[in-house]
């Protein structure tokens, strides 16, 4: 096992001597412009819009920790404090003393969180809005995450999974499986969604505009509960995306995903 | 080749006109009174944004209302910093010498008793009281609306902001005038019924309901109207930002 920072080095290096053809430019055939032992892999959206992503998704994961590390218990309907029966506990030390915790007090880091929460929150949105309409334009979305032909039907799921639970030796295909597609879309289109509109029906000036967004969720207390759930949902994503590129091949997949290509005898 | 620089061309127009939309866009925010006072630093960029956009979208709506078996049996009232001695005097003399003072850009500046409050138009509003925390309970909240305060002091056209402040001086928040004039923003003296608790603000709070509950200030005593918020504390726009914590609470 060599040191992970040689590792390092090498795959900095190697990125340097990558020059990489324009993925970008489908006008020129991609097997033609660049080296023989080098394939294209992801667009140069996909690639930014991921690192922001990843950025964003860190900031947010962090600093909403400490936000409920303020009041780490949930209810469900409209209303909770201290006085009502939670629907659960975390059992975790607060930064506030009036929660019950048994454990000592943590300095109160909510406003720097909170300020921070919301800037990154308007950056993967934006983002987002980018990845989906670029997505839509070309052709990414329907090509690569849109369930294929064959993938149709719940053998080539079955299939897959089949091949994850023998440890198979993965066959390069050069694209992503049915339950890629899946899991993608469904954060892509379900769980980002659904953090960005229980975060939302959160916000008292967001509900004198929209109350049945409020209402929908079962009031600002389930809207905070959901968005627990669901940040917990995308973490246990987030765990297994990392397992599965690191199964691949942790730094081949993260060089293709920072310089949009992957070396053949990688593959 | 010509891939690359009709891609370089490309991007350096949409770079230009970017930067130009942007700039333009900032002054246009400014113009219309949708920077915050506390837009400066690493985080100015996400705020002014989230500012902007609920002051665009929310200059008329209504904070949700709801039945009064929907009250909440168990409120909480937050944890306070002891009371100062001035205070306790007030406490101790029930109240009746508490005065609101108004002065600023009005026509009439004032000192209002909570007796001269009680003879202005009352409102009364069932409305959610929403902590930072992540806690929050169901009120209903009794008491003068702002505005009907500022048209009897008689705010000049040039007023951009409403300072208010806690008898305690360390607590001072501002609101614009679109949230100092909204019908729901009330110099509230009542609660469920009766007088207001002073451990939920009484005699005098600012509730706020389209915001989060630190800017619903406890113990208010004085009103400042002005049109910039440069020369009040560090000029952040309450003491909130001088503390962390953005100006608006929105969110």
């Amino acid at each position: 096992m060599q040191h992970s920072w040689l590792h390092a080095a090498k795959w900095l290096i190697s990125c340097r001597e990558a020059r990489v053809t324009p993925c970008y430019a489908p006008v020129v055939p991609t097997i033609v412009a660049a080296p023989a032992t080098e394939r294209s892999r992801h667009s140069v959206v996909v690639r930014v819009t991921h690192w922001i992503t990843v950025l964003c998704f860190v900031a947010l994961l962090v600093t909403g920790v400490e936000i409920l590390l303020s009041h780490p218990r949930f209810y469900w309907g409209e209303t909770g404090n201290v006085n009502m029966h939670p629907l659960f506990t975390l059992h975790v030390p607060s930064s506030r003393a009036m929660v019950p915790t048994g454990y000592a007090v943590l300095p109160d880091q909510n406003g720097w969180s909170r300020y921070l929460h919301f800037e990154a929150a308007w950056l993967i949105v934006l983002t987002g809005i980018v990845y989906v309409l670029a997505s839509l334009w070309n052709g990414h979305l329907r090509r690569d995450l849109l369930p294929a032909g064959e993938q149709r039907n719940w053998k080539a799921y079955v299939a897959v999974l089949g091949r994850y639970l023998r440890r198979a030796p993965v066959k390069e295909s050069g694209a992503y499986n049915a339950v890629q597609r899946a899991v993608y879309l469904g954060v892509i289109f379900g769980l980002l969604p659904l953090l960005i509109w229980t975060g939302l029906a959160l916000s008292p000036a967001i509900g004198s505009v929209a109350p049945w967004a409020v209402e929908a969720l079962g009031g600002r207390q389930s809207a905070r509960t959901l968005h627990f759930f669901a940040t917990i949902a995308l973490v246990l994503f987030f765990i297994v995306h990392v397992v599965m590129v690191a199964l691949a091949g942790f730094w081949s997949r993260t060089r293709a995903m920072v310089t949009g290509a992957v070396k053949e005898e990688q593959l | 080749m010509s891939m690359t620089r009709r891609r370089m061309i490309t991007a350096a127009v949409a770079a230009g006109a970017g930067i130009s939309a942007a700039g333009v866009a900032v002054r246009l925010a400014r113009r219309y009174g949708l920077v915050p006072p506390d837009s400066g630093g690493i985080y100015g960029p996400g705020e002014t944004l989230t500012y902007a956009t609920q002051r665009l979208m929310t200059t008329h709506s209504m904070a949700r209302e709801f039945s009064r078996g929907m009250i909440s049996k168990a409120p909480f009232a937050n944890e306070m910093p002891p009371l100062n001695a001035e205070f306790k005097r007030h406490q101790a003399a029930g109240f009746k010498e508490w005065k609101l003072t108004v002065d600023g850009m009005v026509a009439h500046p004032a000192s209002l008793s909570l007796a001269d409050l009680k003879a202005l138009p009352l409102r009364s509003q069932i409305t959610e009281l929403a902590c930072e925390e992540g806690w929050s309970y169901i009120a209903e909240w009794i008491g003068a609306p702002l505005f009907e305060v500022l048209h009897a002091a008689g705010t000049l056209p040039q007023a951009r902001y409403v300072v208010y402040r806690s008898i305690d001086r360390d607590w001072w928040e501002s609101i614009d005038m679109a949230d100092a004039m909204h019908p729901q923003t009330l110099l509230t003296y009542g609660m469920n019924d009766d007088d207001l608790p002073v451990r939920f603000g009484g005699p005098l709070r600012l509730r706020l309901p389209r915001q989060l509950g630190y800017k619903s200030l406890k113990f208010v005593d004085s009103i400042t109207i002005t049109d910039s918020m440069k020369h009040f504390g560090k000029g952040l726009g309450s003491a909130s930002p001088e503390g962390g914590y953005a100006w608006y609470a929105g969110i």
